[in-house]
């Protein structure tokens, strides 16, 4: 080995244990323990699949699993729809364009827990009093507390802040498009509705690739927001896949068990993401 | 000639849509600053005498400054360790992409962004307090480690297009690889530097989870672990919490006012890259 190749494994090695000790082995660890029945204290046993199969016989975790993919599904449609609409306004000819860029990318830079807290406070004084004052009863609960609607409330508040980080990427994609493809569709006679579904959408479509993964990834990950909105609550109806392992994990004694329920996630989050890519990716070759 | 005109429709409309973004953080500067009375009274009106009890009082409550001290230390000490390691790191493994442990490297690195948190999370919750790393170091070597998987899949795609001649000349003068790296290719970095060190910013400042789990002491709280771990204080008096959140959100307002441009841009070339 020469001198070069020496320094080429000592630029390296180090951060290879430190990643080896600090996420690939706790990762194996999490994996092992989901076949013990460890509570994190305390004797264990092998119990083979067992914990994998309470999983799937949980009620709580079953919960868990459809309020997040109720949560990430909808949430991942309305933040491209309405960043992608945003990003084409903020792409068009109009005044105070880096003021507003500027305002439209705040969101992302903000706290998501400060953030839920100040929404937890409009939805939980501010709608309500309006409400009130203005004699609409519908509005005059605070939609948190009623296990029904308090999902919506995690809607509103994550789509507010998302929406930022994905309008600038569709900006991003957008400018890139070359303005001749417009004269062209204008000669050919192509109204506005038309230029977008022929030119503007196509040519984005690998934006759209990434916008779709990433926000369908991070919603099926949510945790600050419902901390600070709901805690899960009314009762567990807002308990996502992520505070479940937490709660469980860290304060109900099951260690072992929710190692199990985070393997399943890791599965799940996987493949959708995988599926995602692939589907998205086919559509954007069709084009 | 039509084409140059301003859509004013498009202006108003997205000036409008503003409102919403603005008006959560209107709604947060002026509760900081009124009375409890006041706010019963108006929720939407200004504050009549602008009132800094609440200030003082939410930064004796919560001990603020030992917070924004935590967050500070914590935030800059990753962003220039992550900096200084990461790019090394993918140096290394850009130059040798043709051998096969440093292409299983780049591989192994880049997988593991597809590993959700909660699987690391009771095992590595474990593990730092029996090493008696639950405090601010242990919890900047997690994130700087942490960054690794996507951080090296940014720098990796960058230094490759930096042609190798650069490199070969220097070697030619007799410097050595160290030294190659932090004279030649360290300064052409500056631009995946800027976007590193932005998101890393923006995730350490941030984040909620992980000093949740790994920080058991409350003098090493960081900013958004304190508004989580004094709200129950603050349930009976929103002056006092929406100053404590004010106060909080205002050093990273502050740095996007002054920054936004780079910021904007750092973040959107990362992403684009991902």
């Amino acid at each position: 080995m020469n001198q070069r190749t020496v320094v080429y494994f000592l630029m390296t090695i180090p951060a290879w244990m430190l990643f080896f000790i600090f996420h690939t082995y706790p990762s194996l660890q999490g994996i092992y323990y989901s076949f013990t029945d460890w509570k994190g204290y305390g004797d264990w046993n092998f119990v083979g699949l067992k914990n994998y199969i309470h999983v799937f016989q949980d009620d709580r975790a079953l919960n868990a699993y459809f309020f997040t993919f109720k949560f990430a599904i909808i949430s991942t449609i309305l933040v491209n729809v309405i960043s992608l609409m945003i990003a084409l306004g903020l792409n068009s000819k109009i005044q105070f364009k880096s003021t507003l860029r500027a305002v439209y990318f705040m969101p992302n830079i903000l706290s998501i827990l400060i953030v839920g807290y100040i929404f937890n406070f409009i939805f939980a004084h501010f709608i309500p009093d309006l409400a009130e004052t203005w004699g609409i009863t519908a509005f005059s609960k605070n939609i948190l507390g009623d296990s029904d609607f308090a999902w919506i409330g995690i809607v509103i508040v994550a789509v507010w802040q998302a929406v930022a980080f994905n309008t600038i990427l569709y900006l991003a994609g957008l400018v890139t498009i070359p303005g001749d493809l417009y004269e062209a569709g204008e000669i050919d006679g192509a109204g506005p509705w038309q230029k977008f579904w022929s030119i503007t959408f196509p040519m984005i479509a690998p934006f759209f690739t990434i916008n779709m993964v990433l926000a369908m990834k991070n919603f099926l990950m949510v945790f600050d927001h419902i901390m600070a909105l709901t805690g899960g609550g009314p009762g567990q109806a807002t308990e996502s896949i992520s505070l479940l392992i937490y709660r469980g994990g860290f304060e109900g004694g099951e260690f072992a068990y929710q190692s199990a329920n985070a393997v399943i996630y890791f599965i799940v989050i996987l493949v959708i993401s995988v599926v995602q890519i692939r589907l998205l990716q086919r559509r954007e070759v069709e084009l | 000639m039509q084409k140059n005109r301003t859509n004013w429709l498009v202006t108003i409309l997205l000036l409008l849509g503003s409102s919403v973004i603005l008006f959560p953080l209107y709604l947060t500067v002026t509760i900081a600053f009124k009375t409890p009375q006041e706010l019963a009274d108006s929720l939407l009106a200004l504050p009549q005498s602008w009132r800094f009890e609440n200030f003082t009082d939410a930064i004796y409550l919560t001990g603020f400054f030992n917070a924004l001290t935590n967050s500070a230390v914590i935030t800059v000490s990753v962003v220039v360790f992550t900096l200084l390691t990461n790019s090394m790191v993918a140096y290394a493994i850009a130059r040798n992409m043709h051998r096969k442990f440093f292409k299983f490297l780049f591989y192994y690195f880049v997988s593991a962004m597809f590993i959700p948190f909660p699987i690391i999370m009771l095992p590595i919750v474990k593990q730092t307090s029996a090493w008696g790393m639950d405090n601010i170091l242990g919890l900047i070597l997690l994130y700087i480690v942490y960054g690794l998987a996507f951080n090296v899949f940014l720098y990796v795609g960058y230094i490759k297009s930096i042609p190798k001649e650069l490199e070969e000349a220097a070697i030619v003068d007799g410097a050595s690889t160290w030294s190659v790296f932090w004279k030649v290719i360290f300064p052409l970095l500056t631009p995946m530097n800027a976007t590193v060190g932005i998101l890393t910013a923006l995730w350490a400042w941030n984040d909620f989870m992980l000093p949740l789990v790994i920080i058991s002491d409350t003098d090493m709280a960081t900013l958004p672990l304190v508004q989580y771990i004094f709200q129950g204080q603050f349930s009976t008096n929103y002056n006092l919490a929406f100053a404590s959140y004010l106060m909080a959100l205002a050093p990273m307002i502050l740095v996007y006012i002054v920054a936004q441009k780079w910021i904007i841009s750092g973040v959107t070339k990362g992403a684009i890259k991902s």
